[in-house]
């Protein structure tokens, strides 16, 4: 099957899966059980890999920052933009895509080959509509928080990196973050994060729910899954910068 | 009655049905059997609506899979039960949400109510004190008592079973067998079941269809297969010594 094939594809899922739920019990159900597998089981990670990088940063900066003549406060003002404008919403989403898209994949496609999506399906209820849309809607609701907290730590991690290091004075680091504030910078951050949140809940689950063969297809299918999820955010990166910045 | 009139299926140009036509009737265990590679998976999936035939039709009391409109056919499946080879049971829920499922989906029932109907269903297949267990917990034969649990719990009209005990140890396999059989009987349901266990088509295969290279090849009951002369199901079923021994011990008795 060529590229255009699964594109068309895909967007014939889409169709089928934005319709109205069969039951509103059921899918309000579903979906506080998908915010809790895709976006509260990746809390943890998510703070601890947002408050290192921003330390990392920061540090990287300060180190950088050798010329008597550039101020300090720069390194705040850098971390600042770099954890904003990049390291939140994007590499974030490369990793989230990563955790949750192989677990997406791999979940809805051992439903496939275990003939539960069948057992649905001959039950009369619209799989794609009850197995994807809950996803889609979680991770729309519950990735921007994610991403705001990743913004606050790794902004808060080059902080105490400075403190730990004695490479620059927190009292100048405070200053750059606060200096040229601009909250579009935020808007953007957050509408790049909604496309990728997007791509992140359906392309994984496109991989699933055509996958065929058995449990080394659905493994085969996660790495596809994660890789192709990767590729369009990064292009859709490059995109959106354009449109929103450029 | 369901009605199966001339139909043929494909895949990617190669024809897997051949213009199968048959009955399965109310009250019966009607059973779908051939070699792998036969087409009998091909025509239960035909006969759920997961495979849409390029010719012919099926009926259900009269009701076309053809001429059904989206909500006829959601209605329809509303009131088939199926029982999937594995199970098909939902891992990430309890064995009292998997079968409560339907019940959620498609009536308004209070919870209290659908448990109760869960615990009948679950009696009803010899199951106890698994409620909050998960899939993953139960043994093979569990799985499958549950599976028949979850697809009688909504009274289907019509029960399908896809080698409803494959991989179970034969006396399992026998209490899978006549538990299937006795639902039959006492909901006046129609059964279809897809197997290649010759146990389970001598004990309780009312009508046998068989199928070999997607054509039907022999039509008759448990007891008429003794009897046939037809040389495709013969070197089917009696493939095995055993099954030649019992045919012959069998023939020489009636003579």
């Amino acid at each position: 099957m060529n590229y255009f094939e699964h594109v068309g594809k895909y967007f014939i899922m889409l169709k089928q899966v934005f319709k109205k739920p069969q039951k509103w019990s059921v899918f309000k159900e579903m979906l506080f059980r998908e915010i809790e597998d895709l976006g509260l089981k990746s809390l943890g990670i998510v703070m601890f890999i947002s408050f290192f990088v921003g330390g990392v940063v920061a540090i990287q900066t300060a180190l950088s920052v050798d010329n008597p003549f550039i101020p300090k406060y720069l390194i705040g003002f850098a971390t600042k933009r770099s954890v904003i404008l990049e390291f939140a919403p994007t590499f974030m989403s490369v990793i989230l895509a990563g955790k949750v898209g192989s677990y997406i994949t791999s979940s809805i496609g051992t439903m496939r080959v275990t003939e539960q999506i069948d057992a649905l399906e001959v039950m009369g209820i619209n799989s794609l509509n009850y197995l994807v849309l809950p996803k889609i809607i979680a991770v729309l609701f519950f990735y921007p928080l994610l991403i705001l907290l990743a913004m606050f730590l790794g902004i808060y991690g080059g902080y105490v990196a400075g403190i730990m290091t004695d490479l620059f004075f927190s009292e100048d680091y405070i200053y750059g973050v606060q200096l040229d504030f601009n909250p579009y910078f935020i808007k953007y951050a957050l509408i790049k994060t909604l496309v990728f949140a997007f791509a992140i809940a359906t392309i994984p689950s496109y991989h699933g729910y055509y996958v065929k063969g058995g449990s080394l297809e659905v493994g085969r299918a996660s790495t596809q899954a994660v890789v192709w999820t990767s590729i369009v955010i990064i292009l859709m990166n490059y995109f959106l910068t354009q449109m929103l910045l450029g | 009655m369901i009605v199966v009139e001339n139909i043929y299926k494909e895949f990617n140009g190669q024809q897997v049905l051949k213009g199968i036509s048959t009955t399965f009737e109310k009250g019966k265990t009607n059973m779908i059997i051939g070699q792998s590679g036969s087409g009998k998976t091909v025509l239960l999936k035909c006969l759920l609506g997961l495979h849409t035939p390029e010719k012919g039709f099926i009926s259900f009391d009269g009701r076309k899979n053809t001429e059904l409109s989206i909500k006829d056919h959601r209605q329809l499946r509303q009131e088939i039960g199926m029982v999937f080879q594995g199970g098909a049971l939902y891992d990430s829920l309890t064995i009292e949400e998997n079968i409560m499922f339907p019940l959620k989906m498609f009536t308004d029932q209070t919870f209290r109510a659908m448990r109760d109907r869960v615990n009948f269903v679950l009696n009803r297949v010899n199951l106890e004190g698994v409620n909050k267990k998960f899939p993953a917990q139960l043994s093979g034969g569990m799985q499958k008592r549950v599976a028949i649990a979850r697809a009688i719990v909504m009274n289907p009209k019509y029960l399908f079973c896809d080698e409803p005990n494959s991989g179970l140890d034969p006396n399992t396999a026998t209490v899978i067998d006549n538990l299937i059989q006795e639902i039959t009987k006492e909901y006046d349901i129609i059964t279809v079941i897809n197997s290649h266990d010759m146990n389970s088509v001598m004990e309780i295969g009312e009508k046998i269809i068989f199928l070999k290279n997607g054509v039907q090849a022999w039509e008759g009951s448990n007891s008429e297969i003794f009897k046939t002369e037809n040389e495709a199901i013969i070197n089917f079923v009696y493939s095995s010594n055993l099954f030649k021994k019992v045919r012959e011990a069998y023939l020489n008795e009636k003579k």
